[in-house]
């Protein structure tokens, strides 16, 4: 007995000291392998007598645990010892650049649609839209603006015929035409897109964007257009209070007509929209002219409404702080980085209009 | 229109301030665009300081000098005088000052040789004294810190500038603006003096109105004022007519000009001694001409409405005078001329010559047909007041009769336009104060429009009016109104929003170019489309709409590259056009990717981007948009603007005449063409007309949710086969081996040359074979693959390697 014992207590010296994997399976095997001391041990056990046997097997089963425990310790401890060593060497450095991360924008000339249609959808407008080549009769005549009218000076029409038959459109209120010839009331439609005009310096461009709206139905008067244009300048700007003011206008398609100024102030240098004692003059409005009704075949005894006339990139250019127009089309990589969306950051009701 | 608040009060009794008065007018629709000191002659004198003067290279007496005209300009000028040195302060005109002295234009200038961007002034040159030696020397004390600014003080009487719209002829006059402010409680309009004018004798140069159907003339009013004493208009005037931006003449002309902007009345004013015996307003023929007052010489058309007498034409009715009848300071004689002439007939003779004067513009949108006698009753007293004379009995001839516009207006309407209710006693005052003359019967007004607004004939105007004096404020607002009609997009505003947002994800800058485009590029890119030009392009490079986006897009890329950016996506979406008539244009995204993939990575690979780049930015958005991608088919067949071999079409189906979108390589002609730069340079479009609407929403058109728990097999296989074989066409001759087992098929390998014979290629594709009904065992599998094999072999001419 006090021979295993010392066996026992050897080998758990060994082992304590032992750092090597392979040694120790060795030690393993040695202790019970097939001719292992141990195993050696327990054969020894049907040569002595009953009474013996039983109090040695007892002894030998509990060195038997404390070896195998001892060992497999040794093992996950030499074990984890190796796996952290390795892992230590595959350290990385995390801090090396990512693969290339490939961001693409949206232009906020679509970005103002997206957040402009969105608005206008909440209060159950719907999306038409028209060409960009026009004929004259839509985007002039039809709109009560006739040829012999000094009115027709106001737009500098880019034409595409010597008959000055076919043209750009220099406005979306082509679309109103299209729209109310097409169907029958009530309307209630926004409509965006380009527009040309034929000047071009600082704060003009040759192309730009409109966005139109018309409402059209059996009640609808000038303070539904009130509410609606301040309802849409607030939630486009994203202030609880908005300073608005209306100013008689001419339009020779709306009657009466009217143009709307916000007012803003400068502070440090940015522009503070909603509030302040400076007026900026942003959109055009009126209830449309009975005469526009009778040439789309709409009874104006019956039904009336408003129209209204807004600048997108004059839009963007305020609420996003853009100084140049004429950047907008300029395609500069740095502009379009700069001053593009994510493409993710889609304008909707629940989520906000913008981030 | 430009009037200062001193003329303003001529008409209008009031008690209101500046300010009130320019908020009334904003108010009530006539826009101020600008109060301020009207301009001066004298106002582009600044303050200047020479920074170095040195010497003129080619002359020993001139000096060079670096002149700061403030805000950060510095501009060269060359200079005579001795005393011209460094550091003094001095008096600068830049190039289009008149020089006060001898009235002379300044422009820009080579002296010896060398350009002078305007001139230092010496006290003689701007009349302060008789001192010509040098220039001026302004005290360091006073003027340091005034670089850049005005010389001469401005003290002239504000100016105020109204943006008269084109309905409202009346309010291009003082006393129309009188009146609608007045009409807007603003104050009182003044009732005009009554005249006591003495007139002696008769008119007596003959005048006839010709009763021709293109007749632009409809009364002729004159009267003849004799002995007259033509001068220099008196201060009072000259004022007047410098506020509003013009420079005074004589005072027979600054008369004339003065009762026009008083009451929009435009006036003429003819020598009576240079016309020959009789004034005979008429219809021009084709070839007439005639010395305009601008001095310039018109050909005329046929149907101008030309006034003339036994000679020939005198001037053009109602747009511009002649200079053979031109008054002077010698003129004894005046003929003076009050007329009708019809806007259209005037719109019309002053496009096709293309004039434009303050008569014109007042003519062409309506003079009050009643103010005949009033402008020649105006105009002849201050002649005679002025330049004395004796003043003719008035002479009238008319070929048409003023009708009274009358409008019944039902009171109701205006609450019915506008939201609010306003006391039809407070309507009545309104509209009487507006001119109008109001009869009540029972709930309608009776309206008798007054003569000088052409703008109103019916109703709805009436409504305009009140609301617009009554002010804009009081409309209420109303809550807006939520009922939706239909739903906000439809299929294609939706793709549309899909698609852009969606190629923007693969990393792409989208821009926004214009709708026209160089001829010349667009040339590369139109292939069978019809050019269409501008008539009246911005500029001759966008010229024609642009039949692609391409030609831009290349173009801003080009921009970009040589900005020094290498690696550049760029799309825009929006119109190409087809041809001139509207609704010929599609809705295309066009894109553009150039450089490398991965570059300066520390990890990856670079690689010039490819086509399979752009063929997966393509399919990706496709399906991304709600295409399916087994619908999806793809050709080689593509415009010719791209790379022949490297660039395909994508169908939505097979059969179908029109590609939804191209992807490739661009054509190496056309990088060379337009000079592009780069290592890599591939394209692609989207042609979102040509994508098929499915009708069904995805709440309908989702199939059952099935899968297969049975083991499924993959198999490899590799074929030796043509190299112009399609991998579709083999991917598809596998599928169609049993559309149910065989659930995908992998391109994984394609490669040619070592051990691969001359024109055929191997690919090499891995196939995924499931049931849904059992597990296959070897048996079923073994004949599937063979019937692969077989299928392929039998069909393609490939050969299975071994």
């Amino acid at each position: 007995m006090s021979d295993i014992k010392k066996i026992k207590d050897d080998y758990i010296d060994k082992l304590n000291t032992e750092t090597n994997i392979e040694k120790v399976n060795n030690i393993k095997s040695e202790l019970f392998g097939k001719n292992g001391i141990i195993s050696n041990e327990f054969k020894k056990l049907g040569l002595i007598s009953a009474e013996e046997r039983k109090k040695l097997a007892s002894d030998l089963n509990n060195i038997k645990d404390e070896l195998q425990n001892k060992i497999s310790i040794k093992i996950q401890e030499i074990e984890t010892k190796e796996i952290n060593l390795k892992l230590e060497k595959e350290k990385i450095d995390v801090t090396l650049p990512e693969r290339n991360i490939e961001i693409g924008k949206i232009h906020p000339v679509s970005q103002v649609i997206d957040e402009i249609s969105s608005i206008f959808s909440e209060i159950g407008f719907s999306v038409e839209e028209g060409p960009d080549v026009e004929n004259e009769y839509n985007n002039f005549t039809a709109l009560n603006t006739p040829d012999n009218h000094p009115a027709r000076d106001m737009h500098d029409t880019f034409y595409l015929d010597n008959n000055k038959e076919l043209l750009l459109r220099t406005h979306t209120s082509p679309v109103q035409v299209r729209t109310m010839l097409k169907g029958k009331p009530p309307f209630k439609i926004i409509a965006p897109g380009r527009t040309y005009r034929s000047d071009s310096d600082q704060t003009h461009a040759p192309m730009f964007h409109q966005v139109e709206g018309l409402h059209i139905d059996k009640n609808i008067n000038m303070g539904h257009l009130k509410g609606c244009l301040n309802y849409f300048i607030k939630e486009f700007f994203e202030v609880d209070k908005i300073k608005m003011r209306f100013r008689p206008s001419h339009f020779p398609f709306t009657e009466p007509s009217a143009e709307v100024d916000i007012g803003y102030e400068i502070k440090n240098g940015k522009i503070v929209i909603g509030e302040g004692n400076k007026w900026l003059e942003i959109l055009g409005c009126g209830m449309v002219h009975p005469n526009v009704l009778k040439n789309v075949n709409v009874n104006p005894s019956k039904y009336q409404g408003y129209a209204f006339g807004i600048g997108i990139d004059r839009l963007g250019m305020l609420k996003y702080g853009i100084n140049d127009l004429r950047a907008f089309f300029e395609t500069d990589y740095r502009w379009l980085s700069h001053f593009g969306f994510d493409p993710l950051d889609v304008p909707s009701n629940y989520r906000g209009l913008s981030r | 229109m430009k009037f200062t608040v001193d003329w303003l009060k001529n008409h209008l009794d009031t008690k209101f301030n500046n300010n009130q008065i320019i908020d009334k007018l904003t108010n009530i629709g006539l826009e101020v665009e600008s109060f301020e000191s009207s301009t001066s002659e004298l106002d582009t004198f600044i303050v200047a300081k020479i920074i170095n003067a040195k010497t003129h290279p080619n002359a020993d007496r001139l000096k060079l000098c670096d002149v700061d005209i403030g805000s950060d300009k510095t501009i060269e000028v060359v200079c005579g005088a001795p005393n011209a040195k460094n550091g003094l302060l001095t008096v600068y005109a830049p190039p289009g000052s008149i020089i006060p002295k001898n009235q002379m234009k300044l422009s820009v200038s080579k002296i010896r040789g060398v350009t002078s961007y305007g001139m230092l002034c010496s006290e003689s040159e701007l009349l302060l004294s008789k001192e010509s030696d040098g220039i001026i020397e302004l005290k360091n004390n006073k003027y340091a810190n005034k670089i850049g600014d005005k010389y001469f003080k401005n003290n002239s009487e504000k100016v105020i500038d109204l943006s008269i719209t084109p309905n409202r002829p009346d309010c291009l006059g003082v006393r129309g603006i009188a009146r609608d402010l007045s009409a807007a409680g603003a104050g009182k309009l003044k009732i005009n003096k009554k005249s006591n004018l003495k007139y002696r004798g008769n008119q007596n140069i003959k005048v006839k109105i010709k009763k021709e159907k293109a007749q632009g003339c409809t009364i002729f009013g004159s009267c003849l004022i004799k002995g007259v004493t033509n001068k220099e208009s008196p201060k009072w005037l000259k004022d007047k007519i410098k506020s509003l931006g013009q420079k005074p003449i004589s005072a027979i002309v600054d008369i004339t000009n003065y009762v026009m902007f008083d009451l929009n009345r435009p006036l003429h004013a003819y020598d009576a001694d240079k016309i020959d015996n009789e004034i005979i307003v008429r219809s021009s023929s084709k070839g007439e001409s005639f010395e305009a007052l601008d001095n310039k010489k018109y050909i005329l058309e046929n149907d101008m409405c030309v006034i003339s007498d036994r000679s020939g034409v005198l001037g053009l009715g109602g747009i511009i005078g002649g200079t053979r009848s031109g008054t002077e300071y010698s003129t004894k004689n005046i003929l003076l001329e009050s007329a009708y002439f019809l806007p259209r007939s005037i719109r019309k003779t002053s496009k096709q010559l293309n004039i434009d004067t303050d008569a014109k513009f007042r003519f062409e949108r309506g003079v009050d047909p009643l103010s005949i006698e009033e402008g020649l009753i105006k105009a002849s007293e201050l002649i005679k007041q002025i330049c004395g004379g004796e003043i003719s009995n008035l002479d009238v001839k008319k070929i048409d009769n003023y009708k009274k516009t009358i409008i019944n207006f039902d009171p109701f309407l205006f609450e019915k336009t506008t939201g609010f209710n306003v006391e039809i006693k407070e309507l009545i005052k309104i509209l009487e104060k507006l001119g109008f003359n109001v009869k009540k019967n029972k709930k309608i007004l009776k309206l008798v429009v007054p003569s000088w607004r052409p703008d109103i004939t019916q109703s709805i105007d009436i409504v305009e009016e009140i609301v617009r004096i009554k002010g804009y404020e009081h409309i209420n607002i109303s809550e807006p109104i939520k009922t939706r009609l239909k739903p906000t997009l439809n299929y294609y505003q939706k793709l549309f929003h899909f698609l852009q947002r969606s190629v923007a994800s693969k990393g792409y800058l989208e821009t926004v170019t214009w709708s026209f485009t160089d001829s010349k590029i667009n040339q590369l890119f139109k292939e069978n489309d019809e050019e269409i030009p501008i008539v009246n392009p911005i500029s001759s490079d966008l010229n024609v709409l642009r039949n692609s986006i391409f030609p831009n897009l290349l173009f801003y890329l080009k921009k970009n590259l040589d900005r020094g950016f290498k690696d550049i996506s760029l799309f825009e979406i929006g119109p190409a056009f087809k041809g001139k008539n509207p609704g010929d244009q599609l809705t295309v995204i066009g894109a553009v990717r150039a450089g490398k993939v991965s570059r300066l990575s520390w990890n990856d690979k670079e690689r010039i981007v490819d086509t399979f780049d752009v063929k997966k930015d393509v399919i990706q958005s496709l399906c991304e948009a709600g295409i399916d991608k087994d619908d999806i088919v793809i050709d080689d067949k593509t415009p010719s603007y791209y790379h022949p071999g490297k660039s395909g079409g994508v169908y939505q189906n097979n059969n179908e005449k029109n590609a939804l979108a191209y992807f490739g390589e661009i054509h190496p002609n056309i990088i060379k063409k337009l000079d592009i730069k780069t290592e890599g340079l591939v394209i692609f479009e989207i042609r979102l007309d040509y994508i098929k609407e499915t009708k069904q929403k995805i709440k309908d058109s989702k199939s059952e949710y099935k899968f297969s728990d049975f083991q499924k097999s993959e198999r490899d296989f590799a074929f030796i086969i043509n190299k112009n074989f399609k991998s579709q066409e083999l991917v598809n001759i596998i599928k169609s081996v049993d559309n149910k087992l065989i659930k995908s098929v992998r391109v994984f390998d394609v490669f040619e040359g070592e051990n691969i014979p001359e024109g055929k290629k191997s690919i090499a594709v891995n196939v995924t074979i499931q049931s849904e009904e059992k597990t296959l065992n070897e048996n079923d599998l073994d004949n599937i693959n063979k019937l692969i094999i077989s299928s392929v072999e039998s069909k393609s001419g490939a050969k299975i390697r071994s």
